[in-house]
């Protein structure tokens, strides 16, 4: 366990985990709230066909998560909210389309097992010093936008007509705060792959919501927990034969069932 | 045409029948991140049984029909809120991976199992493997026409529904399973990560063209199965073309055909409510779909 610093692809894995672990935590907490979770998944699985076009034409794959995550967002803001049904029919409809046409990427793009499952599961312990660098200013620019927007956001999360009535720009900031979840997805994809970036995303900021309604102290308590998990996973993964993915959801699994249990909805 | 192309338009044709069918429930329901849930459950299910030494099929089956029901049961009115799927099935992942981990420890080929149930494996179907997908896929059918009218009042007004007697949550956690039937059955077919194209795509270009139920419901299969038809044919004369993301393109191509229109008007139009007039005819009818359950 003392070693656990020794190693530099441990102690980048910190760093990156720790970045990718704040912005989900606050991303996480307005998604949840906003009740966009499906929209999250769907942002999250559309960075897995950018990287792969991205590494199929040999550009670098933040090109790849970065301009697929924003070009979904754009899309899914295009899908008007109003009628559940449609709505969620044309996300997912988005979703298998961005799905299916990674899997036509990867298949072009040769080493097809091994890139796919680093794309879907991620490279934990393979981020580089130069990644990091890269997720901290991403994170830097997540976090100013949404601390900057983060009343108005609020307000028009919590009561979109009463908002538009006081004259907030719900739409802008629809997509404001979507282009944002893009960034952060894409960033927190890229660490942990496409597949478990709910896990950051969804699980500390529901814990947080069962735990207090206070916005600040949620969104503190969302990012404190998704840190929390991540390091423990981590370090669980370090010291077991379990896989880092494994351990990071576990973790975040267990503390929201345990609060679900042990706590009536505030 | 060749063997496997033959079986590959045998399956697809129930397959796509099934999730039409139980699709365009799933839409009407807005359940549609339930039914991506259920794919990963599917992935994960496969994987547990291929770590345990059991066959793949059995461990999607099993995984899936029973995370639909307890979908279905756990939360009031049985829609399982969006937090709870994503919740859950987040950490399903978490599983499936640990699952590939102790598979590949044991032996197995590592990723190859992982690609072919998040991808399918259509045009690599035995004989009995297309009769078990004929059959299950007339299950999942028969089982959604049987509850196709109390399911349509519950989902349309459950309150209503309800005080007519149908039992709600037991039509929920009978159409989860169902749909749990359909992904495991789709899982095959275009694999865990592309069943959405054939349960949300088709079903929701159904929704766009028409609010009549039954015609809708018609609709969502034949389009669904004109999906892997067409799919297939690209696959043939394309051959470079996975064909699990042909099945998914055509798929999505007429969904997005379907709401051109609603689209490009979106601009001008306050959004327009396609249920108000089939709930009021539902509600109308009441009477006479709480005659039908009470027979049942």
């Amino acid at each position: 366990m003392a070693g656990l610093f020794h190693y530099p692809f441990m102690v980048h894995a910190l760093e990156a985990g720790t970045i990718v672990a704040v912005v989900a935590g606050v991303a996480g907490w307005f998604m949840v709230l906003r009740r966009q979770t499906f929209a999250g998944h769907t942002l999250a699985l559309i960075a897995f066909p950018g990287a792969a076009a991205a590494a199929l034409a040999g550009l670098p794959l933040e090109l790849g998560y970065f301009g697929s995550c924003g070009l979904g967002a754009l899309a899914l803001a295009g899908v008007r909210p109003g009628n559940r049904s449609l709505e969620s029919a044309a996300t997912g409809s988005l979703q298998a389309l961005a799905l299916a046409l990674g899997y036509l990427f990867v298949d072009r793009y040769h080493g097809l097992l091994s890139g796919l499952d680093s794309l879907l599961f991620g490279t934990f312990l393979g981020v580089t010093s130069g990644q990091v660098v890269v997720l901290l200013g991403v994170a830097g620019v997540a976090l100013a936008l949404l601390s900057a927007a983060w009343r108005p956001l609020l307000f028009a999360s919590i009561d979109p007509a009463a908002a538009r009535a006081r004259g907030v720009p719900v739409r802008l900031l629809g997509l404001g705060f979507l282009l944002v979840l893009g960034l952060a997805v894409a960033a927190t994809s890229e660490i942990t792959g496409a597949l478990l970036v709910f896990a950051l995303l969804v699980m500390p900021a529901a814990t947080a919501q069962r735990l207090t309604t206070r916005p600040a102290l949620g969104i503190a308590l969302s990012a404190a927990i998704a840190l929390a998990v991540t390091w423990g996973g981590l370090v669980l993964a370090y010291s077991t034969v379990y896989p880092v993915g494994f351990c990071v959801t576990s973790l975040a699994f267990g503390l929201y069932v345990t609060v679900r249990l042990a706590r009536r909805p505030c | 045409m060749q063997e496997f192309m033959r079986n590959a338009l045998v399956a697809g044709t129930f397959v796509g029948l099934a999730a039409g069918l139980a699709g365009w429930f799933v839409v009407l329901r807005a359940q549609v991140f339930a039914g991506d849930a259920l794919g990963h459950v599917a992935f994960t299910g496969a994987l547990g049984a291929a770590a345990a030494g059991i066959d793949a099929r059995a461990g999607i089956f099993a995984a899936t029909i029973l995370a639909g029901a307890a979908l279905g049961g756990l939360g009031e009115r049985a829609r399982a809120d969006d937090v709870v799927i994503g919740s859950l099935f987040a950490w399903t992942l978490g599983l499936g991976v640990l699952f590939l981990s102790i598979f590949a420890r044991s032996g197995g080929a590592n990723g190859a199992e992982a690609v072919r149930v998040l991808f399918g494996t259509i045009l690599g179907l035995s004989a009995a493997e297309v009769r078990a997908a004929v059959a299950l896929g007339l299950l999942a059918c028969a089982l959604v026409l049987a509850i196709a009218r109390p399911l349509l009042l519950a989902s349309l007004d459950p309150s209503v529904a309800a005080a007519r007697g149908v039992r709600v949550r037991l039509l929920d956690v009978l159409f989860l399973a169902a749909v749990g039937l359909v992904a495991a059955e789709a899982t095959q077919a275009v694999g865990a990560l592309l069943l959405l194209g054939l349960l949300a795509a088709p079903a929701g270009a159904a929704h766009r063209l028409t609010a009549r139920p039954y015609l809708g419901l018609a609709l969502s299969g034949g389009i669904a199965v004109g999906s892997v038809w067409l799919g297939l044919a690209l696959v043939a004369c394309v051959p470079a073309l996975p064909p699990s993301t042909a099945i998914v393109a055509v798929a999505v191509s007429a969904y997005l055909a379907a709401a051109a229109p609603a689209l490009l008007a979106v601009a001008r139009r306050p959004p327009r409510r396609p249920y108000a007039a089939s709930a009021a005819r539902a509600r109308a009818n009441a009477s006479t779909a709480s005659e039908t359950s009470a027979g049942e």
